[in-house]
């Protein structure tokens, strides 16, 4: 967290020498705090100064490292309670965990394998694969971890509290160190020598505690080592328990600057109902977990956790826009309607969704409006009959549909005019409202 | 070590909105924190659970949910009971359409005896909804209202521009009201002014924002909602009102709820997707502000029941 001028004033000379070129400390402070100078201009500044503007200037929550080359994830650096304050930066990481004493387990790695979906031109998915020791049996544990890394779809996991486990995983498995696996992990009790581990191989370690306070006394020993890529499980006896660990967790960094607990963290959904398991890792994905692990590897439990993240780390900031080009709703054939409208990622798909639930097929013109909806496309003249006419024009429509008609939305039903002058296409006014659209289309084959 | 806790506290509280009479009336918001944080404010009473009934089967739903709806699905008012007996929900959301059919569309009358049939057959408290059309709700609403006066509904929707019909049947009819707003908090609250400018109470207002399913705009409902309660939290009293979300008819548009197997094998099991991302759209608004979800699917309503006992310690 950046400190105010005042905070850093407090921590300079007071001289007033002018040497850093500034005529006051104060001025000097206005400056450091806006980053517009460095302490080094200061020739009398402390140590303590030095050490607190340091703290400042790093990131309240580690940036944290999973995986290695394509696989590679990174989790944490988070800036803000709400989206909407900025962005979420680093989505979360989905793991599917496996427990080493299932009979599948290598059939549910390959599965794993497959969890990944192409929604809105992004691969989502799961990116780790945890196998967690159950068995007691080293051989079988490692087994399962070189499987993960030979399947190479998904970084692995290790969850286990036995440090020896660790070690020899590390040995027996060939390419482990070099895929960088989370070690899960460190606790009251191993953390000295799951530390050394983590060092050694230079990997991530997970840590967990009972409780916040006894998991902050545990990571500024195991920093010391030095480690400090370390990720956090709070916990907890329930859902909401987690979910509140979580939220205190990301408040003490962001709020108080508390480096103890500036890390990223895990949350785990497990049991034997597998459709509650999807819903309450839901929770953990939008309420601030770093890594959500979930003990299943359904498809249909995966879909819509890389869904929710999908939706929840999109910077609100940017306006979503999709690729502008000539879409097919169903399979259009050279009869088919040709629908226009605007690139807003949200304009696109409230009419592909509408046009698909009328179950007529057509052909949709996506317009470039840099991603504007479409009355603010006309309004700010990103959307007039001159663009519109290009835009059909350019998708080469002309050679695929036997007619000159196209619909147009009917906020811009002003435009209709010029642009059949533009065009030399009849133009028809469509609903303004998407939800009319099914009516419509209907309507229009009918 | 000890480590203090970072609490926030609010000086503010949502409006407490009942709906219903007697016995079976249920009350929402009146929260002092955000959702589910109980350590730094109240939360009195829990988020609820409204079940969608239609009056004609709709056409755009999967095999899946019509199926584990049951044969009740032809009759809206043995469907409503059953949302009662069998899944134990507290809240029915009527959903008419008939009204708006371009031919042989019901009548206003129509629709006002199906509303009364369900109430008195569930005893439940009712939320009414048109079919989002201008002119065939205009000549609804009043005769619905009517029939149900005195039940203190919450009926809906009023939007920023058309309001003044549906606000003063309900202030006539002693009703609760939806404002609705297409996800702007600006709108939001202006729908509310307008609404309460006519003489409406503040704590008769429940407010929709409108929403998408997961995966279709779900973020930008979600950053809404969290504004909405932060801005009311931190005394905006035209924010202050609770909010309700549609979790069941918008999932039931989605892609992934729709698609056969046979079309995308990678997404799985389709009964599993279809209940899994109702309840995962609830989940998600729940944890942003929601006060009633409405929903569809039996076993998503299950689960959901389940996470909110949960969340409000009462397991």
């Amino acid at each position: 967290m950046s400190m105010t001028a005042m905070e850093i004033y407090a921590l300079l000379p007071q001289t007033n020498c002018g040497e850093c070129g500034t005529p006051t400390c104060l001025a000097f402070a206005m400056q450091l705090a806006n980053k517009q100078a460095t302490l080094d201009s200061c020739p009398d500044a402390s140590d303590e100064a030095r050490a607190a503007l340091a703290a400042a200037a790093e990131p309240p929550i580690t940036l944290v490292e999973i995986g290695s080359g394509d696989e590679q994830i990174e989790i944490g650096n988070e800036t803000v309670m709400f989206r909407h304050e900025e962005t979420f930066h680093h989505q979360c990481g989905l793991c599917v965990c496996i427990a080493d004493d299932a009979e599948d387990a290598e059939e549910r790695i390959e599965k794993a394998g497959e969890l990944w979906f192409e929604r809105i031109g992004d691969m989502i998915g799961a990116e780790l694969v945890a196998i967690e020791d159950r068995s007691g049996d080293p051989d079988r544990f490692a087994e399962l971890v070189s499987a993960v890394v030979q399947n190479d779809k998904q970084s692995p996991v290790l969850i286990t509290s036995d440090p020896d486990l660790v070690r020899s995983t590390f040995e027996a498995v060939e390419g482990l160190a070099e895929a960088r696996p989370l070690v899960h992990g460190a606790d009251a009790e191993n953390w000295s020598d799951m530390a050394d581990i983590a060092a050694e191989y230079d990997v991530p370690l997970g840590v967990s505690a009972d409780g916040l306070e006894a998991l902050a006394e545990l990571t500024p020993q195991i920093k010391d080592k030095g480690v400090d890529q370390m990720v956090l499980d709070p916990g907890g006896d329930d859902q909401l328990q987690t979910m509140e660990q979580l939220t205190q967790i990301r408040r003490q960094a962001l709020d108080n600057n508390f480096r103890p607990l500036g890390y990223p963290t895990i949350a785990f959904a497990r049991g034997d109902d597998p459709r509650k398991v999807a819903v309450d890792a839901s929770t953990y994905v939008s309420k601030y977990a770093g890594v959500v692990v979930i003990e299943g590897e359904e498809p249909w439990q995966l879909l819509p956790l890389a869904t929710l993240r999908q939706n929840l780390y999109t910077d609100p900031r940017v306006p979503p826009a999709v690729e502008a080009k000539l879409y097919e709703v169903g399979e259009p054939t050279e009869d088919s309607p040709v629908v226009l409208t605007t690139n807003f990622a949200l304009t696109y798909f409230t009419v592909v969704n509408e046009i698909e639930a009328s179950r007529v097929p057509a052909w949709v013109v996506v317009v470039d409006t840099e991603g504007q909806s479409v009355l603010t496309a006309y309004s700010s003249e990103n959307l007039n009959a001159e663009v519109a006419a290009e835009a059909i024009k350019e998708v080469g429509l002309e050679e695929k549909v036997n007619h000159r008609d196209v619909i147009i939305p009917g906020y811009i039903a002003v435009m209709s005019g010029a642009l059949e002058e533009e065009s030399g296409w009849n133009v028809t006014v469509g609903p303004r409202e998407a939800t009319a659209i099914p009516t419509f289309m209907r309507r229009l084959v009918s | 070590m000890s480590l203090t806790p970072v609490k926030k506290s609010w000086n503010h509280q949502i409006k407490e909105v009942t709906i219903g009479t007697g016995e079976s009336a249920v009350t929402v918001g009146g929260e002092t924190t955000l959702p589910f944080l109980h350590d730094e404010g109240d939360m009195p009473n829990p988020p609820r659970i409204a079940l969608d009934v239609f009056d004609a089967v709709p056409d755009t739903w999967t095999e899946d949910l019509i199926e584990a709806t049951g044969d009740e699905i032809n009759d809206p008012v043995e469907w409503a009971q059953k949302g009662v007996e069998e899944w134990g929900v507290e809240l029915i959301s009527l959903n008419l359409t008939q009204h708006a059919l371009e031919e042989d569309p019901a009548s206003p009358e129509d629709c006002a005896k199906l509303a009364e049939e369900i109430a008195e057959a569930t005893g439940l408290p009712m939320i009414v909804w048109g079919a989002g059309e201008e002119e065939p709700d205009r000549d609804v609403y009043p005769v619905v209202s009517q029939a149900l006066s005195g039940q203190r509904c919450l009926l809906g929707s009023a939007s920023e521009e058309s309001y003044k019909t549906l606000t003063a049947t309900c202030i006539a009819d002693g009703h609760n009201i939806i404002g609705e707003s297409p996800i702007d908090i600006n709108i939001c609250k202006q729908v509310n002014i307008l609404v309460t400018d006519m003489g409406m109470s503040e704590d008769r207002i429940v407010v929709f924002p409108t929403n998408g399913a997961l995966g279709y705009g779900l973020e930008y409902a979600y950053s809404i909602l969290e504004r909405t309660r932060l801005a009311a939290l931190g005394g905006d009293r035209m924010m202050a009102m609770p909010i309700i979300i549609r979790a069941g008819t918008e999932s039931q548009r989605s892609k992934e709820v729709k698609a056969k197997e046979d079309e995308f094998p990678e997404w799985g099991s389709r009964a599993d997707r279809g209940i899994v991302w109702e309840a995962t759209t609830a989940t998600s608004y729940l944890q942003a502000g929601a006060d009633i979800v409405t929903m569809n699917h039996p076993e998503a309503i299950r689960l959901i029941r389940q996470y909110i006992d949960t969340f409000m310690n009462t397991e």
